[in-house]
């Protein structure tokens, strides 16, 4: 994907406070080809900053309450320099319900060529996407990790209170929570804090 | 009444978005107090940030059903801003509500150029001409409004009110749109001189002795549709027992929470951190009309400061619906067009609170003449729009 040369760079603005999410979309429109680019972090003053900074496109996550204040943008007053839309004109309807699934939103300048606007929404929907399912692995693997350190655990209290081996204490847990219908993780948890209780 | 299957018996729990204000009292009590589960409803509210998310979720369905500030309903309708979505407004969830704080500096100035009663919204509008004018003269800063959205009641309110008084909202002062959480702060630091927004905001910067409270909107309109139910308009035919049921648990709990022997129980549930957040002492206050104006600890009293339910509050009113367009229509929003005035009053449901609740809303109606009561200028006509807006000099849209 390359720009036309006969078109000025797009200024590009991100505002979003979480600062992976940011790098990644900043890494993605680089690459891409979107070189005049402003990262913000903290959306304090945001008219005030976007005034000077004057940009063709604003891409803000969903998260940040600050949202509202850009809506102001659409507005014909004296507080408005350049009248901003939303990127429904630009976009299909499946491309802006693709961006609120992602958590992330655009305002574009009025009379932006719609090819180049198309580019920069994808590559922020795809890399938006992308994160969450980082976050989402993150999360599964750092859960993971605590069910093992619980299963453990509750494997080391039926060993030295049932007098077991580590095989057979795993083997306790595993029919517990088969005859329960319940996970193995959720039974060792339950023992452990039991454990706990009765030790006081 | 049967539900539909899909939604009451696959586990998939309705999803309603509401952002953390008193005027959600009958949506959160539904929910919470077991209203929406007497009627067979599994609802997940979500907690939103901003005005934007609630309405662009709803929009691409991602919530069933919202509180929504009631003049987005009818812009998101009308095509205005964004996309436009057909939404309908089955139940009006406030009426009234918001208050305009200032700091303790402009509440000064207004009090030492008022001709009259500090009280009244005409003497007040025409102070803060005098004020406004001064601080030209002097080369000062305009003074900064804020406000919560560009299609909000807050800005038409504070709109209309400055107006009366020669004030031009879009030349002599500088209206900014701030989340409603940022209010207090904002005018800690100094970045607005006064703002417009709902409960519980006004009463958190009284209670930190930093802004008065200078009017409640009602002493500006007696009746203005604040928060209403909203949900997109062919989710709404898909599943008509759905919205009956919705009305239905939100009349239960208006009902329940304007009990006054409620109040207590009522702020409690809606003080909670995944709620409003904020502590029940203040929700109540708002709650009862009776709030601090004046970091010295004195108070005023409104009946109508905040509507749930009573006199009628509930029944969604189509005269409301046009006054909002007015204004929109006024400050250069929307064209003035009968279609555009059809489709925005369409928006509000009477016709489905009615059925559902037993028509008994409409006959409690105990409001102004013309739906609206507004402090100055003739009855609101909703037949003759360019008409009632030819008579204010200071608007965006020449007729």
């Amino acid at each position: 994907m390359s720009l036309p040369s006969t078109d000025a760079p797009l200024k590009v603005l991100v505002i979003d406070e979480n600062s992976i999410r940011r790098t990644l979309l900043e890494t993605g429109l680089r690459e891409a080809g979107f070189s005049n680019l402003t990262v913000l972090d903290d959306a304090t003053g945001l008219l005030e900053r976007i005034y000077a900074l004057d940009p063709d496109v604003i891409i803000i996550d969903l998260e940040n309450p600050r949202r509202d204040v850009l809506e102001q943008m659409f507005q014909v007053s004296k507080i408005v320099r350049r009248p901003i839309a939303m990127f429904v004109d630009h976009a299909d309807r499946d491309t802006i319900t693709s961006a609120i699934d992602a958590g992330v939103s655009a305002y574009i300048v009025d009379g932006l060529k719609k090819e180049h606007v198309r580019s920069i929404l994808d590559m922020t929907i795809s890399r938006f996407n992308a994160f969450e399912r980082l976050r989402l692995e993150l999360e599964e693997t750092k859960s993971a990790l605590k069910e093992r350190k619980v299963i453990e655990k509750a494997k080391g209290i039926l060993m030295k209170s049932r007098d077991l081996d580590e095989s057979a204490a795993y083997e306790l847990l595993r029919k517990t929570a088969m005859s329960s219908g319940r996970r193995i993780a959720d039974v060792a948890e339950g023992l452990v804090n039991s454990y706990d209780l009765l030790k006081g | 009444m049967s539900l539909s299957p899909t939604r009451s018996r696959s586990g998939e729990p309705l999803r309603i978005g509401f952002i953390p204000l008193v005027d959600a009292t009958a949506l959160i009590v539904a929910v919470d107090k077991g209203f929406t589960a007497d009627e067979g409803l599994d609802v997940d509210l979500v907690r939103e940030v901003s005005w934007s998310n609630v309405r662009d979720r709803l929009n691409v369905g991602q919530f069933d059903a919202a509180h929504l500030l009631a003049p987005v309903a009818v812009a998101s309708t009308l095509g205005l801003g964004h996309f436009r979505e057909p939404l309908i407004a089955p139940f009006n969830l406030g009426v009234n509500g918001n208050a305009i704080t200032v700091t303790t500096a402009l509440y000064q100035a207004i009090a030492a150029e008022a001709d009259g009663d500090i009280t009244n919204p005409a003497v007040t509008a025409k102070a803060l001409q005098r004020v406004v004018a001064k601080r030209k003269a002097a080369g000062q800063p305009p003074l900064t409004f804020g406000m919560t959205f560009p299609y909000s009641t807050h800005n038409y309110q504070l709109r209309f009110w400055m107006a009366t008084g020669g004030v031009d909202p879009d030349e002599d002062i500088r209206l900014v749109v701030l989340p409603p959480p940022f209010m207090v702060e904002s005018i800690v630091k100094g970045h607005v001189d006064a703002f417009c927004v709902g409960a519980p905001w006004n009463s958190v910067a009284v209670d930190l002795g930093v802004a008065h409270i200078l009017h409640f909107v009602s002493e500006i309109l007696e009746r203005a549709a604040e928060k209403v139910l909203a949900l997109r308009a062919d989710y709404a035919s898909r599943h008509p027992d759905i919205v009956a049921a919705l009305v239905r648990a939100h009349d239960k709990a208006a009902r329940f929470a304007e009990e006054p022997g409620n109040h207590e129980e009522v702020a409690h549930i809606l003080g909670a951190p995944s709620r409003i957040g904020v502590a029940a002492e203040v929700i109540q206050r708002t709650l009862q009309g009776r709030l601090k104006v004046s970091p010295d600890g004195a108070t005023r009293r409104s009946p109508i400061y905040l509507l749930v339910g009573r006199d009628g509050a509930g029944r969604p009113n189509p005269v409301q619906a046009a006054w909002l367009y007015a204004q929109m229509v006024r400050w250069g929003q929307a064209p003035m067009s009968e279609a555009l005035l059809k489709d925005a009053m369409a928006v509000f449901r009477p016709d489905i609170f009615d059925a559902v609740t037993g028509a008994a809303g409409a006959s409690v109606y105990s409001g102004p003449a013309d739906g609206v009561g507004a402090f100055a200028g003739p009855a609101f006509d909703p037949a003759d729009i360019a008409g009632h807006l030819a008579q204010w000099s200071i608007r965006r849209t020449a007729f």
